[in-house]
């Protein structure tokens, strides 16, 4: 190791590691049920097989990623304990009542799903398997809504008194449902269903790219772009709110963010730039007002600044890199989506043309960056507290002697599930595309199924 | 019963759900591997399959339910086993990764692989004998606390006849809880040449199943006599898991009643799971941690236990829908479906 053996540091990398793996696999694992779902709805209500095909083939490829987002849910559960007792010995006390709850979810979404897939020709009405699949958006959204308050509670910790070190007067529900709550878990939800809407529209863009021109690729592309739009919509507005959520319980973060150093009224956004040595911002935009709207909703809220803070209590400044593209990706999202929308409602003009389909096929990767930057931008924006104004990272790591091993091992781990997933996912659907599959299962090329 | 003792109890049922389904999904993984290099894995592979494809996922939340249950329980065991349990818990982590990863690769993916299935069935062995690290090390001796550091022995614990002892019991008894319960199946799925063969697996490990347990028993009072006597002191349970094993064989040895066979080997590892867990009491981590000095508070403990009811209230129906489509679905059993 070229680095002096530091178990916080070590253990701030792995966890890092973990969990940006992680997040991949669950935000598709929560958002893409819900898109099965619909395309299954859509299939009966139209009686349309493309959308049930749809919904099929989704459904296949989900499995796969469903087996690694569960291998690296279980890795980080346990990873917790290993990695940071002393935090877990705390959190045990005030919030091992989401973090139970959340299993449940996750099993009872692992029971649907199992009885959902299996069950695709079993039942005669075509609604009783739609009902199989309502648990699985249920399960999947509910453990990203648990999950979501235990980093809440991080951020925002309540609900406990801390005497000599010791917690006392618990109170589970209240620290469950903190200040940081209800912005956290609507953020988080509804990204994943803006990512996997712009995913699934991402491959059925790059499908019509290549010139395989079947109408079930154009019903895909519709369905997902009108889902992404309306997604991305909630997403500005939440976006909106987290921001005066910052401003009113971590100040910290929304000024590392903002590079905001000066406590001012009528405060500007800075967009883009770069940070010198001595702290000054070159090559910024910056709109007038907008921080002070984005903070308190009027232009004169007053914003405070970096320079408010004890030095040590501040997270790196960097962040700003990763909340700018957060927000950038986050807009572009909208716009393409929206864009797409609009041209394709409008009879005359042609949704389908070669730059909309590109600029859609680049928004499946850039929101899975968006996801990873927003999430980078969030939890190294609360550096150095591991809970919030409570406890340090430094202090709730373990003392273990290895786990720069541990480190070496587990991302040899990961980049070999990534590549087998990639590999397997790109064979199953080459080896049996679309088209292919629709003459197999006697559909005609406009939705209607051949006479037997 | 105090709030302790709902808490480990509903912990160790847990525990004791995850050892039956898991058993049978590593069991199921090896053998289907291993017929795979002898070339007889056309008589059981669809049996394997058929079973395993819709329950491989409830399998883990169970083990996860564990680990996330007893923290929330027990938050000072945190402190003790995940400073002490780095290095073979995320040896386990790794292998439980690779096993999920590569049985759904296998599965769903489009090709077959001779890897994917090597990769699969091969852990399906180690992740016991990682896991059981947990059950070794509570017995005290492996673990010292110095200057407020935990730290578990590596020497003693390779060293030691007890660790190795628990380690191969629970590979012996994972292919005859397997190998049982398939064979169970088989003879549902009217399956006779699966059933010829797993039956025979069934009776190839039920000797050293009932053995180890018996020499682990013994090798536990070198190791920790406080609890090897409390063993002694309910002697009547490892009784019953004696009686329900002799029965278990019996009846798969006469080639009747597979199903009652397979509960009675639930039963045998039933009271011998409880009967250890029960006899170790007050201690979760000898000598440093009883369920008494770890315990969460009390408001946390009484929003657990009504959380834990919601949620059986909720699993249970759904548990009973997943068994009646895929255990005890006469057509889909038999592949029909």
């Amino acid at each position: 190791m070229f680095l002096e053996y530091d178990p916080v540091l070590y253990s701030r990398i792995l966890t890092a590691l973990t969990l940006a793996f992680h997040v991949i696999f669950a935000t598709i694992g929560v958002g893409i049920p819900l898109m099965i779902a619909i395309a299954e709805w859509m299939g009966i209500k139209r009686n349309d097989p493309h959308y049930t095909l749809m919904a099929r083939r989704w459904a296949r490829g989900f499995v796969v990623t469903v087996a690694v987002g569960v291998v690296t849910g279980t890795a980080i559960g346990l990873q917790l304990s290993l990695l940071w007792p002393n935090f877990m010995q705390a959190a045990g006390h005030t919030i091992g009542l989401p973090m139970f709850m959340e299993t449940f979810a996750f099993f009872f979404e692992a029971i649907f799903l199992g009885i959902y897939l299996y069950t695709w020709d079993r039942f005669k009405s075509k609604l009783k398997h739609f009902l199989l699949v309502i648990p699985i958006v249920i399960g999947a959204t509910a453990s990203a809504f648990f999950i979501s308050t235990v980093n809440a509670f991080m951020n925002a910790p309540q609900g406990f008194e801390l005497v000599n070190g010791i917690l006392t007067d618990v109170s589970p529900l209240s620290a469950m449902f903190n200040p940081a709550t209800p912005t956290k878990i609507s953020h988080v939800i509804i990204t994943c269903y803006l990512t996997s809407s712009f995913i699934l529209g991402a491959i059925a863009a790059i499908n019509l790219l290549k010139g395989k021109n079947h109408v079930y690729h154009k019903k895909v592309l519709h369905l997902t772009m009108l889902s992404a739009a309306i997604f991305a919509i909630g997403t500005a507005v939440i976006g909106d709110l987290s921001g005066k959520y910052l401003h009113e319980y971590q100040p910290e973060k929304l000024a590392a963010a903002e590079w905001h150093f000066e406590t001012e009224r009528e405060a500007a956004l800075i967009l883009g730039g770069i940070l010198t040595e001595d702290n000054e911002v070159r090559g910024a935009i910056k709109i007038p007002y907008a921080l002070s709207i984005l903070a308190g909703g009027t232009p004169d809220t007053v914003v405070v600044g970096l320079n408010d803070f004890p030095e040590e209590e501040l997270p790196p400044l960097w962040i700003h890199y990763a909340f700018d593209v957060m927000v950038f990706i986050g807009m572009y999202l909208a716009a393409i989506s929206i864009l797409f929308v609009v041209m394709n409602w409008m009879k005359k003009w042609n949704a389908f043309n070669r730059p909309l389909l590109w600029a859609v096929f680049a928004g499946g990767p850039l929101s899975m960056l968006a996801i990873q930057s927003g999430w980078f931008f969030t939890e190294v924006g609360r550096q150095p507290w591991i809970l919030n104004q409570v406890m340090t990272v430094a202090e709730g790591a373990t003392t273990s002697q290895h786990v720069d091993i541990m480190l070496v091992v587990f991302a040899i781990l990961y980049l070999v599930l990534g590549v087998t997933c990639v590999k397997v996912l790109r064979r199953m659907f080459k080896n049996n595309p679309v088209e292919h599959e629709l003459e197999e299962r006697g559909i005609t090329h406009s939705g209607n199924r051949k006479a037997n | 019963m105090n709030y302790e003792v709902v808490g480990i109890t509903v912990l160790w049922t847990f525990l004791y759900g995850y050892l039956i389904v898991a058993s049978v999904d590593f069991g199921a993984g090896f053998f289907s591997y291993y017929t795979k290099r002898t070339k007889k894995n056309h008589l059981i592979h669809n049996i394997i399959q058929r079973y395993l494809s819709p329950v491989w996922e409830v399998t883990n939340v169970f083990l996860v339910f564990f680990f996330i249950g007893i923290v929330g329980f027990f938050p000072d065991t945190a402190y003790y086993y995940g400073t002490a349990l780095l290095v073979p818990g995320s040896v386990a982590i790794i292998l439980l990764a690779i096993r999920g990863s590569y049985y759904a690769f296998a599965t769903y993916g489009a090709k077959e692989s001779g890897l994917y299935n090597f990769l699969y069935g091969a852990t399906g062995l180690l992740i016991p004998a990682s896991l059981t690290t947990v059950l070794t090390i509570s017995e005290g001796g492996y673990v010292v606390v110095e200057d407020g550091n935990v730290r578990l022995q590596y020497g003693e614990l390779f060293g030691s006849l007890y660790s190795w002892g628990v380690v191969i019991l629970a590979i012996v008894s994972v292919l005859f809880i397997s190998a049982s319960f398939l064979t169970y199946y088989a003879s549902r799925a009217k399956d006779s040449n699966a059933l010829e063969l797993l039956r025979k697996y069934a009776l190839i490990w039920s000797f050293p199943s009932i053995g180890m347990g018996v020499i682990v028993f013994f090798l536990l009072s070198k190791r920790n006599l406080g609890h090897f006597q409390n063993m002694m002191d309910i002697w009547w349970v490892f009784a019953i898991s004696f009686v329900a094993f002799i029965i278990a064989t019996y009846l798969i040895w006469n080639r009747r009643n597979y199903g009652t066979a397979f509960v009675m080997v639930m039963i045998q590892y039933f009271a011998a799971f409880f009967g250890y867990g029960a006899s170790h009491l007050p201690y979760l981590l000898y000598p440093y941690l009883t369920i008494y000095d770890g315990f969460t508070n009390e408001s946390m403990a009484i929003a657990l236990i009504i959380a834990f009811i919601a949620g059986l209230l909720l699993l249970i129906p759904s548990l009973y829908l997943l068994m009646r489509l895929f255990l005890f679905d006469a057509d889909y059993v038999e592949g029909k479906k």
